[in-house]
């Protein structure tokens, strides 16, 4: 399907930042995110299709403009929010309650 | 999460990005849809078990016993199973060999596929826009960006990996090796040169 991931043959979306070396994942939450996609799809909440048309079901200027693993935070939130495994409001409610917590540390 | 929700440093504030995934975490540990632990287990064979040294495995066997070289090609993924290396991202892995006339590069320009049983997860310029857009329609050019000039004469194969097929290269055994063993060969084997973005390390520099 087409879509904005279909980035073969594109023009003008830079230069190559390679590294010869660097982090497996470069914040923890990148790691966090990482292994919560990979349980749900062990257990078969998820599986690995719908999760790849989650991510290219994103809006193209964000898919460009954010980091890998927020593709995989989008794409995670939204098929759990699609199949009724939680709610917005749950999170949103879970949010607020550990801002409350940081705030009183 | 929770043994260390008072140990962390707290100069500087959790960003709104680490408080969501925090907050997502939680919620499915409560939940019981996922376990902490087993989140943990996941990164640690990622950070530390999952990597290119397990590539390096496979290429420098290829590079020293012909029997294995042959399976390789018959069954890849088979092969590379025999060395103990298999899972996910790892179905069905096809290698594809540099030679004098050849030079092959990985890709994957719908996403981020990989062989992760043989290279770990995949670095963060393979994932991205530049590399996934360019190597497919210049891919001499993004090869000298890298610092490989490749010659005109030599063929270059570029592979776009997909979700069922995921390629990694066999690079051309480095000359000056012989009689070395395996874990010799290995030093030389780098990441990039298994994605066909770099060469092998040179000999002379790694004695």
């Amino acid at each position: 399907m087409n879509g904005i991931h279909d980035l073969g043959g594109m023009h003008g979306l830079g230069k190559i930042l390679h590294t010869p070396d660097e982090p497996v994942f470069r914040s923890e939450w990148e790691g966090r995110v990482f292994a919560m996609l990979l349980s749900v799809n062990g257990v078969g909440h998820v599986n690995t299709d719908e999760f790849r048309h989650s991510m290219e079901r994103m809006e193209p200027a964000q898919y460009l403009s954010v980091s890998y693993y927020e593709h995989w935070l989008h794409g995670l939130e939204t098929l759990l929010y699609e199949k009724g495994i939680i709610a917005v409001a749950d999170l949103d409610a879970k949010l607020a309650q550990i801002k409350g917590n940081d705030a009183c540390q | 999460m929770t043994s260390h929700e008072h140990d962390h440093d707290h100069t500087k504030p959790p960003s709104e990005l680490e408080l969501r995934v925090k907050a997502l975490e939680s919620l499915l540990v409560e939940r019981k849809i996922v376990e902490a632990a087993a989140l943990d287990a996941i990164v640690d064979a990622y950070e530390n078990k999952i990597g290119p040294r397990n590539g390096a495995a496979v290429v420098a066997r290829a590079w020293v016993d012909p029997d294995y070289k042959v399976r390789l090609f018959a069954d890849s993924t088979a092969a590379i199973a025999e060395l103990g290396f298999s899972g996910l991202q790892g179905e069905d892995l096809a290698v594809v060999e540099n030679t004098p006339a050849v030079h092959n590069m990985i890709v994957c320009t719908l996403c981020s596929c990989y062989p992760w049983p043989t290279l770990g997860l995949p670095p963060s310029w393979y994932k991205a826009a530049p590399y996934r857009s360019r190597v497919v329609i210049d891919p001499r050019g993004v090869l000298k960006e890298l610092g490989l000039d490749v010659p005109a004469d030599k063929e270059v194969r570029v592979w776009d990996s997909t979700a069922e097929v995921r390629y990694m290269v066999l690079p051309e055994r480095p000359s000056g090796t012989d009689g070395w063993t395996e874990a010799q060969l290995m030093e030389l084997i780098t990441r990039d040169s298994m994605i066909g973005a770099g060469l092998t390390k040179s000999p002379v520099k790694a004695q």
